[in-house]
């Protein structure tokens, strides 16, 4: 049996890609290039931190986009719960994905400014970066459970349950470890403070736009793949069982077709 | 639910690893394993292990309670004991609780063994012991909920002995940093409210308890 999932109705390939999709990538195009003139060339330095400021024109976007995209997990797996739809269970399989992209960037790039900034790649006693690489590693699991070999329901059941878990765990972990050293060398939010400049901030609103855009680029590419892989293999079963249910028609015609021949005899 | 039903389970549990002696005879000969390669790891500096102590003491149980839960979660494998339970007329809180219990009784067990062993190798004193015993206890709910709620996750997929660890020890990292400063505080070891822990260690255990009693139903029933 020949499966003809990659083909749409019309014949052409079903492509993840569509009219929005496509917008939003070229906007992602035009807006890398526009974001990295402004972190490096038109804003200015910072007093303190000087040239390690324009890492966070990336840092503190993609943190935001990393909580966002875990609670969008979270809440996918509570409705997948609730409906049992796989277009939850794919939403919140998607975003756990980018979650973990988007959380790994935060800690490589955090640790990355602190060099300089706190003179240590990696600070124990700080609640935020001990939080963030709790959360990573929970969510690295929830990963590592949607790959195991279960059928897809049993699968994403067990997946739920673990996003929801972990999500409620972070405040939990949070406490424990702003109990555990009451200490956080990251500064106050310079955006509530209102010390930022009008370049610097217009900069870091556009690096949260174009993680905005990309997050859900990325959210509707790879939701796409989710939903034809799932497609793909509930078909696979299909054709499996169609192929055991012919070899069985014909192990059953080939034996009445002995027996005929026995009676002849 | 029915409490009795879920002490029966326990009962069952415990009975199981009574008669096989793998607690006695493999896992808690590994406790004591653990206690003297940190000794080693640490250069015999008497000093330096009294004043991790607190932190080897909970590194060594995590290590233990994921063997304890992986063999909670395959003695209801064997013999499709998981299956026969689920035809009882026992709802799945009361089987949550019971496996939870018994897995708490078995790790107690073992804490307090490795607590003694540690004790007399890196020569601690206790200067509270209502706190070590509060803490022990607290901390051990939290495991044990949790690692029965994490060990059927982990259930019947193939892949259960390397799955458990990623899912559960990330988890359980608030129990690691809550119990470890409780115990430094009762060693006299840090500089810390040993007594403020026990509200986090609580909250954990409470969570888990309940999180638990209600996904396991959901859960079991594919494992």
């Amino acid at each position: 049996m020949k499966i003809k999932l990659l083909e749409s109705n019309d014949g052409r390939p079903n492509a993840t890609s569509s009219r929005s999709t496509r917008f939003l990538g070229i906007c992602l195009v035009l807006g890398i290039p526009v974001l990295i003139l402004f972190a490096f060339v038109f804003s200015p330095k910072d007093d303190t931190m000087e040239d390690a400021v324009r890492l966070l024109y990336i840092h503190v976007p993609v943190a935001i986009f990393s909580y966002i995209a875990f609670g969008v997990t979270a809440m996918g797996s509570i409705f997948y719960l609730w409906k049992q739809s796989r277009w939850w269970d794919t939403t919140a399989h998607a975003s756990a994905e980018i979650g973990v992209i988007f959380c790994g960037l935060t800690l490589v790039t955090g640790s990355i400014w602190g060099r300089p900034t706190w003179n240590t790649w990696w600070e124990w006693g700080d609640v935020r970066l001990v939080t963030t690489l709790v959360m990573f590693l929970i969510f690295i699991g929830y990963l590592a459970l949607r790959q195991v070999p279960a059928s897809p329901h049993v699968r994403a059941k067990r997946a739920a349950i673990v996003g929801i878990i972990g999500t409620i765990n972070i405040p939990i972990v949070n406490r424990s470890v702003e109990w555990w050293e009451n200490s956080t060398l990251h500064q106050q939010s310079s955006l509530t403070d209102g010390n930022l400049e009008d370049l610097t901030l217009f900069t870091w609103f556009l690096g949260t736009l174009i993680l905005a855009i990309a997050y859900v680029w990325l959210m509707i590419h790879r939701f796409r793949v989710g939903w034809l892989s799932t497609e793909y293999e509930s078909l696979g079963y299909g054709a499996a069982i169609e192929e055991r249910k012919a070899e069985a028609d014909l192990h059953a015609g080939t034996r009445s077709g002995t027996t005929e021949e026995g009676e002849v005899e | 639910m029915e409490f009795r039903d879920a002490w029966s389970i326990a009962l069952k549990d415990l009975r199981i690893e009574l008669r096989s002696r793998i607690l006695m005879n493999q896992i808690a000969p590994y406790t004591l394993l653990i206690v003297v390669l940190f000794g080693f790891a640490l250069d015999a500096n008497t000093q330096t292990l009294r004043d991790t102590g607190p932190g080897l003491f909970w590194v060594a149980v995590l290590l233990i309670a994921l063997l304890a839960i992986q063999r909670a979660v395959k003695i209801e494998e064997d013999d499709a004991a998981r299956e026969r339970m689920l035809l009882t007329p026992v709802h799945s809180p009361s089987v949550f609780l019971g496996k939870s219990i018994a897995l708490f009784i078995q790790l107690f067990a073992l804490e307090i063994l490795l607590f003694f062993v540690m004790l007399a190798l890196f020569d601690l004193s206790v200067e509270d012991p209502l706190l070590i015993f509060l803490s022990a206890v607290l901390a051990t709910i939290g495991i044990a909920s949790s690692g029965t709620l994490y060990g059927v996750i982990a259930a019947g997929v193939g892949v259960r002995e390397t799955l458990l660890p990623i899912l559960l020890l990330p988890v359980i990292a608030p129990i690691a940093i809550g119990a470890t400063r409780a115990f430094g505080d009762s060693f006299g070891r840090v500089d810390a409210d040993g007594w403020a822990w026990l509200g986090l260690l609580s909250v954990f255990a409470v969570v888990y308890t309940v999180l638990g009693m209600l996904a396991y139903g959901q859960l079991v029933e594919d494992a």
